[in-house]
């Protein structure tokens, strides 16, 4: 039974899911099955925000991604990156059939991003609370190197938990990075059960307002909601901002939305996989 | 030697427009001069270790070559996984200068004294680890690691010691000096322990016993063709290190003569810190005497290890 708290979003009424989200969680789902494992719903929960970056606001050119002008993307919460990969294989940084490879001994693409394995990475994450301190070391790079390349840091809800996105978060408001903006994943499970049990983070617009940032909460399922805040960046001139986006876990795959069990599953049978890909195309019809 | 350091910082800023320097709430008036001259590549942070090696990866991802400066025990216990991940990993050019490295904080208590940095360091990929006898010698390795691809660790002494190096020596990141000439007895060190290894070598000297001193600078990548030579040399080698005797420089050179010589290597005689945090205060000379790494005490040990090895016993490793 699910968790009411959970599956309500009362702010927002989410629409449908369209083809271009179930297709690139159709390629999570293939990388899943290349690699028999990983944190898919995770990677689900992000889908949105991500390809709203990549569809609309970065900058960036996939055949050149050393570009010195280009915006920075990094994935903070590494073990997403399903999503990433999805994400930076549509955009033709790498072809779409290395994600089958995902996992296995001599692929690019491991339960983690490395930024020297795989083209479009910006940073190696995995350990959570690495991505904004890099992140505002980048913002300074380029306000130093007076380039107008902003950065973009997702993290997740659990993630932030870890005292170090404190310690960058204060940095950042310190120096008024306006050129930086950190993407919360709130979906409201980490690995253990719902934030609200393990670590609550409310009042978390307020937290981040103490510490400095211009805030903005989204649906982050819905591509227009995204695409409306974020055409906006930066908030206010002179500060750091951070998106809230409100996102379910394994959003879009019915049987392991809000599921704690799901947050990292190895060994998964053929008659997983199938069930997934079944899910992702469910009531398509209807979008 | 910490000034000669952040002076050394200070005058490749001037010409180096890469180079930026990152504190975490230094004492008042540090770098006042980088401070004033380039404000804009002087970040005096807060203390916060785990951003400014995030904060200092992203800007060297970006180009720019960061001297990150702190207390070593902060530098290196505190923000280990981003030394690790964010540095590391990445293989990034950023510098690491460390306050105090060994006992130098001796009256501030185990909390700021750091004996275990070196092995931590090390037993990174990609991390280079040095401990420079004096001022002199920082004047040469400060310039020489903008060549160091990857990260850097450097350790500082208390400042004030006494300088051995010289331009006749010379100067190389990864190849060690070699300071006194000896026989049976080889010292190998690091940091300010090669000064109390040479004063040891010379009272040695008036007693007959020739006791080579070899300076490691670079305890890590390992001048392995410096200490194998001494290791052909001499009979007994003497390790002398201000830290822990688990994973510092003692073990390095263990670790290289075992698995060249197996059995039939020199005895191995590490005079560093037990495997303990300190119980005293005092001055940094206090504890180097109280863990026998002061000259005379080291000339002890070695007359001891001279005086009890019989032929076979002398023979190990």
């Amino acid at each position: 039974m699910k968790d009411p708290v959970l599956t309500e979003m009362p702010l927002y009424n989410t629409p449908p899911l369209d083809q271009r989200s179930r297709d690139l969680r159709r390629d999570c789902v293939a990388a899943m099955e290349g690699g028999g494992r990983g944190h898919l719903p995770s990677a689900l929960s992000l889908l949105e925000i991500l390809r709203v970056l990549y569809d609309d606001i970065l900058r960036f050119k996939p055949d050149q991604p050393d570009w010195l002008e280009r915006d920075r993307c990094i994935l903070s919460k590494g073990h997403g990156c399903l999503g990433l990969y999805a994400v930076l294989a549509d955009k033709g940084y790498f072809p779409k059939s290395d994600l089958l490879t995902y996992c296995k001994r001599d692929s690019i693409l491991g339960g983690h991003p490395e930024r020297d394995k795989v083209p479009g990475v910006e940073a190696s994450t995995g350990a959570l609370g690495h991505g904004l301190g890099i992140g505002v070391g980048m913002a300074l790079a380029a306000r130093l190197q007076k380039r107008d390349s902003r950065v973009f840091v997702v993290t997740g809800d659990g993630e932030i938990n870890e005292g170090s996105v404190w310690e960058s978060a204060m940095c950042a408001g310190k120096h008024g990075l306006d050129n930086l903006t950190v993407l919360i994943d709130y979906n409201k499970l980490q690995s253990y059960g719902p934030t609200t049990d393990v670590q609550d983070l409310e009042p978390l617009a307020d937290k981040w307002e103490a510490f400095g940032f211009a805030v903005d909460s989204v649906d982050g399922h819905d591509v227009t909601d995204l695409q409306q805040s974020l055409t906006r960046l930066p908030y206010t001139a002179g500060k750091p901002s951070v998106v809230i986006c409100h996102t379910v876990k394994g959003k879009g795959i019915a049987h392991i939305e809000h599921q704690a069990g799901w947050h990292h599953k190895s060994k998964i049978s053929a008659e997983e996989i199938s069930a997934l890909y079944d899910a992702v195309y469910a009531g398509a019809e209807v979008a | 030697m910490r000034r000669t350091a952040l002076d050394m910082v200070y005058e490749l800023a001037r010409e180096d427009e890469r180079v930026v320097f990152i504190g975490s709430d230094l004492g008042a008036g540090t770098m006042d001069v980088f401070r004033d001259e380039m404000p804009d590549r002087f970040f005096m942070e807060g203390i916060n270790e785990a951003n400014i090696i995030g904060m200092a990866a992203g800007m060297a991802m970006d180009g720019l070559i960061p001297f990150v400066n702190t207390i070593a025990t902060f530098l290196t216990r505190r923000c280990y996984e981003q030394v690790a991940v964010d540095l590391c990993l990445h293989n990034l050019p950023v510098k690491l200068i460390a306050n105090g490295g060994g006992m130098v904080y001796a009256p501030l208590g185990p909390t700021h004294i750091a004996l275990e940095d070196m092995a931590i360091m090390r037993a990174l990929p990609n991390m280079s680890v040095f401990a420079p006898s004096d001022k002199e010698e920082m004047r040469k390795l400060i310039p020489a690691t903008m060549e160091v691809r990857g990260p850097s660790y450097i350790r500082l002494a208390k400042g004030g010691d006494e300088v051995i190096s010289n331009d006749h020596h010379g100067f190389e990141i990864g190849r060690a000096i070699e300071y006194r000439d000896g026989g049976d007895v080889a010292f190998i060190s690091t940091g300010i322990m090669t000064n109390r290894a040479m004063a040891a070598s010379d009272e040695l000297k008036t007693e007959g016993i020739n006791a080579s001193v070899l300076h490691i600078h670079t305890v890590k990548p390992l001048d392995e063709n410096a200490i194998m030579k001494a290791a052909r040399r001499a009979s007994l080698i003497v390790v002398a290190e201000e830290h822990s005797r688990i994973g510092g420089l003692s073990s390095a050179v263990t670790d290289l003569l075992a698995g060249t010589f197996g059995a039939g290597g020199p005895q191995i005689l590490s005079l560093a810190v037990p495997d303990v945090f300190t119980d005293k205060y005092g001055s940094q000379d206090d504890l180097l005497e109280i863990y026998g790494l002061q000259p005379s005490q080291l000339a002890q040990s070695v007359r001891d290890a001279v005086s009890s090895a019989s032929p076979v016993s002398a023979v190990g490793g």
